[in-house]
């Protein structure tokens, strides 16, 4: 079901670096206000063909208003929405190539999954053959040929979210949004579903705009993940380029766990600052590409995972410093360790735990060591 | 287009057949008996002048000198407010007891209340003619349970109107009371014993402040219709039985004079406007409590 | 689980034989052979077809019913209409002004609602008959259906419009083949309630009916005046008899069809 890896793909298909690539849909300067209410500032972005794009950003962030921009039950305040090169403002939804599946899934309760999935191609007029054979196909793609004739409510959540996926995919549109797709499974049945939902956008070729809150959901379907906050895009880039490389302290803490160490940054040779960041401590060698002047305050994001944890005082480590453990979160295939540091800063440390439980010897209340390379971690300024 | 006709259809007819004719009353109220005659002189053909100097309110004025009317207000209202309380009384015990029924019950119980409702309101109120006559129902059995020796006289008194109206509207008594007893959480009632209230005192301390807004739905849905009831006093009240309602249409059928009906009309109005302007805050209070 | 105390048995007892009692007694009244209301005299089922011969009866029921089926078939399509441009027509001029129209007729004595209809059909010069009738039994049933069509469209889902327009419906067909049949339900008991507040109207139709259109409430209200008659009383056994079997067999139905909707439960999990 699950293709082999989502990265070997991603690899592949990079249209955004191809300064030739014609994007399917442009946001330019598009401004979206509700009375005084600004939800949408001035925001410019570019989907390209095929891509499973993902909005991703905290509740009343925007994200819902630009997918409903795109399937045209919202109007543009200012600015213009583009698709394959054609101003949409005009477009009622009603004759757009543009499909929704909905946070509701929105499935007529008054008719069958069969007629559910044929509601939108009737509307068409296609001969009654067509509709059937494209019913059908639909059907086989999410795996509900037997449900055909049961209403909505005589099937389980899983199987109501495929009808609302095979109904909006059923005219074959240039494009799909998805609303909070997942939002209405449990845990399980979600991380099953995103896999075949990767599959299905695989398969179809069709370009997905995923509108998520959801970070992990974000980072395992998407190709690109546009974060958002107050009605701006704050950072796009792939999911790997979210999470390593984030551009800001809002994108790092938003997106996983992040220690953040505020200082002032000092220059130490070509893209390698030392971060002094108070206390009497050792300042921290940390690299960036983005220049920063002396005495600039940054901010360093480094991931638990990055810090390793010992006993002893390591050898020949970029930065390390000592500190007392104050907690241990025990998750079974990970032990995040909580190390207060003298000035009273507490850091995550994460190791894997490959060694059986009854052998870690570290406990609480150890002094312990904490290190970390200078490329670990991204030096923020803001 | 077709949003303009969804909106214009409905609303054109209500403009034309309620607030057209609403202002007809209004506008005949303020007229002589003479020219309240069709087409109703001076219309607006005269012009806007003519209709003004043709207003006066002579009507007005008679209602207060022939003090019929205002003790048919008076007494209206005294009636209206009585059944009202006694409808309460009657029915909060018939709503607590079904909010306390076990769940299988309550959609049997609910269908129980409401089954009248669908029932001729005519012979509901007709039902009790027979019951409260003289020789009726009631009083045979009362003599033939040697309670009493000379039938009562109930029908024709205002007492037979209380209880017609309490038994009328006693659904729209019970079921904004039950609506809001049956939201109850109960451990409310086992919290507040358990903080050492008695049965008694945790049912005025907790249940009957939390059905508060389902008592004042209730009493104003009681209160309201029973102001201008009509067919209730004519049926069951005596002659003595005063109500607007009923001397608007005897006015106007019996009568026949048509300005002082709109005028006695007019007032009615008047007078139902502070309660269902009450009652359009407490639901809206209600409806934002609810979120 | 609750228990009943002996206070609200008593209660209930008591209540609801305020209720049914006087309904009980005129159906088994209307089954006496005696004229006299009060004595018993036998069982005797004579009433009933005198009352069948009565054609002045059969006549104010015809008209009745043409009435009722008229008026509320006419205020389920405005009265829906109403709803839906109050619940999801955004704003427009006069909206307060046409919600004030809509609910004002609900607490309008009727007293005064006839006379204002009177006075209009007068001073436009239209006859009093049937089509008067039917007009102002319009004019305040559509009000009750949009009251009941409304609180159902308060929680439709609206994304089930937004999803019938993104797979190609215009407005009006997502209305058709969408909301509508999904609202059917509350639409049919709007219909319902119209049809018998129609039955049921007595002071209005008195100030708006004409001499050839007279009809059942205003027939009874002319003999009950005259005090208690047995043949009256076999017409409310008839119509009590006709609403109580009407409002069992729709409990029935809708307790049939939760069982159902249960039922579809529990296959919709297994199914997963």
């Amino acid at each position: 079901m699950a293709k082999p890896s989502p990265d070997t793909s991603i690899k592949e298909f990079s249209p955004w670096t191809d300064p030739d690539e014609k994007p399917l849909i442009r946001f330019k300067n598009v401004t979206k206000r509700f009375g005084d209410f600004v939800a949408i500032d001035d925001l410019t972005l570019d989907i390209y063909t095929r891509e499973f794009f993902a909005l991703l950003g905290p509740s009343g962030c925007g994200k819902t208003t630009m997918m409903r921009m795109l399937a045209g039950f919202e109007t543009v305040t200012e600015g213009t929405i583009e698709l394959a090169g054609q101003d949409i403002a005009a477009v009622p939804p009603n004759q757009r190539a543009v499909n929704m599946m909905f946070q509701s899934y929105a499935l007529f309760p008054h008719l069958s999954v069969y007629e559910n999935i044929a509601f939108g191609l009737r509307r068409d007029k296609l001969p009654k053959d067509k509709i059937d054979a494209r019913v059908t196909e639909m059907l086989k793609l999410v795996r509900l040929e037997k449900f055909a004739r049961r209403k909505p409510h005589q099937i389980s959540g899983g199987q109501r979210q495929r009808v609302a996926l095979a109904r909006s995919l059923a005219k074959g549109p240039k494009l799909l949004l998805l609303d909070e797709p997942l939002g209405a499974l449990d845990k399980k049945l979600r991380q099953d579903t995103q896999f075949e939902l990767m599959d299905i956008q695989e398969t179809t070729g069709t370009t997905f705009v995923i509108v998520t809150h959801d970070q992990e959901e974000a980072m395992t379907v998407a190709s690109r993940v546009a974060v958002m906050d107050e009605g701006r895009i704050i950072q796009v880039a792939t999911p790997g380029g979210i999470y390593e490389g984030p551009n800001s302290v809002y994108v790092a803490d938003f997106i996983g766990d992040v220690n953040i160490i505020t200082g002032k940054a000092k220059a130490a040779g070509p893209d390698k600052y030392f971060v002094d960041w108070g206390g009497n401590q050792a300042p921290i060698l940390a690299t960036s590409e983005r220049p920063f002047t002396d005495g600039q305050e940054c901010h360093l994001a480094i991931r638990p995972e990055k810090i390793s944890i010992t006993k002893e005082k390591p050898e020949e480590a970029e930065n390390a410093v000592q500190g007392k453990v104050l907690d241990i979160a025990y998750l079974g295939n990970l032990s995040t360790y909580h190390v207060e540091l003298p000035g009273g800063q507490i850091i995550k440390a994460q190791t894997a735990n490959t060694r059986r439980l009854s052998r870690r010897n570290i406990t609480w209340e150890d002094p312990v060591w904490i290190r970390w390379n200078a490329t670990a971690g991204v030096l923020l300024a803001e | 287009m077709r949003r303009f006709a969804m909106i214009a259809v409905p609303y054109t007819w209500l403009v034309a057949l309620f607030l057209i004719p609403f202002l007809i009353v209004f506008k005949i109220s303020l007229s002589d008996a003479a020219l309240a005659i069709p087409p109703y002189a001076p219309t607006m053909k005269d012009g806007f002048t003519a209709l003004i100097q043709g207003l006066d309110f002579e009507n007005f004025v008679f209602l207060t000198t022939d003090d019929l009317y205002y003790k048919a207000y008076l007494s209206s209202l005294k009636i209206a407010l009585i059944s009202t309380v006694l409808t309460l009384l009657v029915g909060y015990p018939i709503a607590y007891s079904m909010a306390r029924a076990p769940e299988e019950w309550r959609a049997t119980l609910m269908m129980l209340v409401i089954l009248p409702f669908w029932t001729s309101f005519l012979i509901r109120v007709y039902a009790w003619i027979g019951i409260l006559s003289n020789e009726g129902l009631l009083n045979q059995l009362l003599m033939w349970l040697g309670v009493i020796s000379e039938p009562l006289t109930i029908l024709n008194t205002n007492i037979a109107v209380y209880i017609g109206i309490v038994y009328t509207y006693l659904p729209f008594m019970i079921l904004p009371i039950y609506a809001a007893l049956d939201r109850m959480d109960d451990s409310l009632i086992e919290a507040a014993e358990d903080l050492g209230c008695s049965r008694m005192s945790a049912f005025w301390l907790v249940t009957v402040p939390l059905s508060k807004n389902g008592i004042i739905a209730g009493c104003f849905l009681v209160f309201i219709p029973a102001l201008g009831e009509f067919v209730i006093p004519s049926l069951l009240g005596g002659s003595g039985t005063l109500m607007i309602g009923k001397v608007l249409f005897e006015e106007f059928f019996n009568n026949r004079d048509w300005p002082v009906a709109s005028a006695v009309a007019v007032i009615l109005l008047l007078i139902l406007i502070v309660p269902i302007v009450l009652f359009q805050r407490n639901q809206q209070k209600q409806a934002e409590a609810e979120g | 689980m609750k228990r009943l105390s002996p206070f609200n048995i008593t209660a209930l007892t008591l209540g609801f034989a305020f209720l049914y009692l006087p309904m009980i007694l005129l159906v088994i009244y209307s089954f006496n052979e005696s004229k006299l209301v009060t004595v018993w005299a036998g069982f005797s089922t004579k009433w009933y077809g005198e009352l069948l011969r009565d054609q002045a009866f059969l006549d104010a029921a015809v008209v009745t019913i043409k009435v009722a089926v008229l008026s509320s078939t006419l205020a389920t399509v405005l009265g829906t209409m109403a709803a839906y441009v109050l619940v999801n027509g955004g704003r427009f001029m006069g909206r307060t002004v046409f919600s004030g129209m809509i609910y004002a007729p609900l607490v309008m004595p009727e007293v005064i609602t006839g006379l204002s209809l009177l006075l209009l059909f007068i001073g436009i010069g239209l006859d009093r008959g049937v089509l008067t009738i039917v007009l102002a039994h319009t004019t305040f049933a559509m009000c009750y259906v949009s009251v009941v069509v409304s609180s159902r469209l308060v929680s439709f889902d609206r994304s089930l419009e937004e999803a019938a327009l993104d797979l190609g419906c215009n407005r009006f067909d997502a209305f058709r083949l969408v909301t509508l049949p999904i609202i059917a339900p509350a639409v049919i008991s709007g219909w319902l309630l119209a049809f018998t507040l129609s039955l049921d109207d007595l002071v209005i139709a008195s100030f708006v009916s004409g001499p050839s259109s007279t009809t059942l409430p205003i027939k009874i209200w002319s003999s009950v005046r005259l005090g208690v008659s047995p043949e009256i009383n076999a017409l409310s056994t008839m119509m009590i008899g006709i609403v109580t079997i009407g409002v069992i067999s729709a409990s029935l139905i809708s307790k049939r069809n939760s069982v159902r909707a249960q039922k579809d439960a529990q296959a919709a999990e297994r199914s997963a």
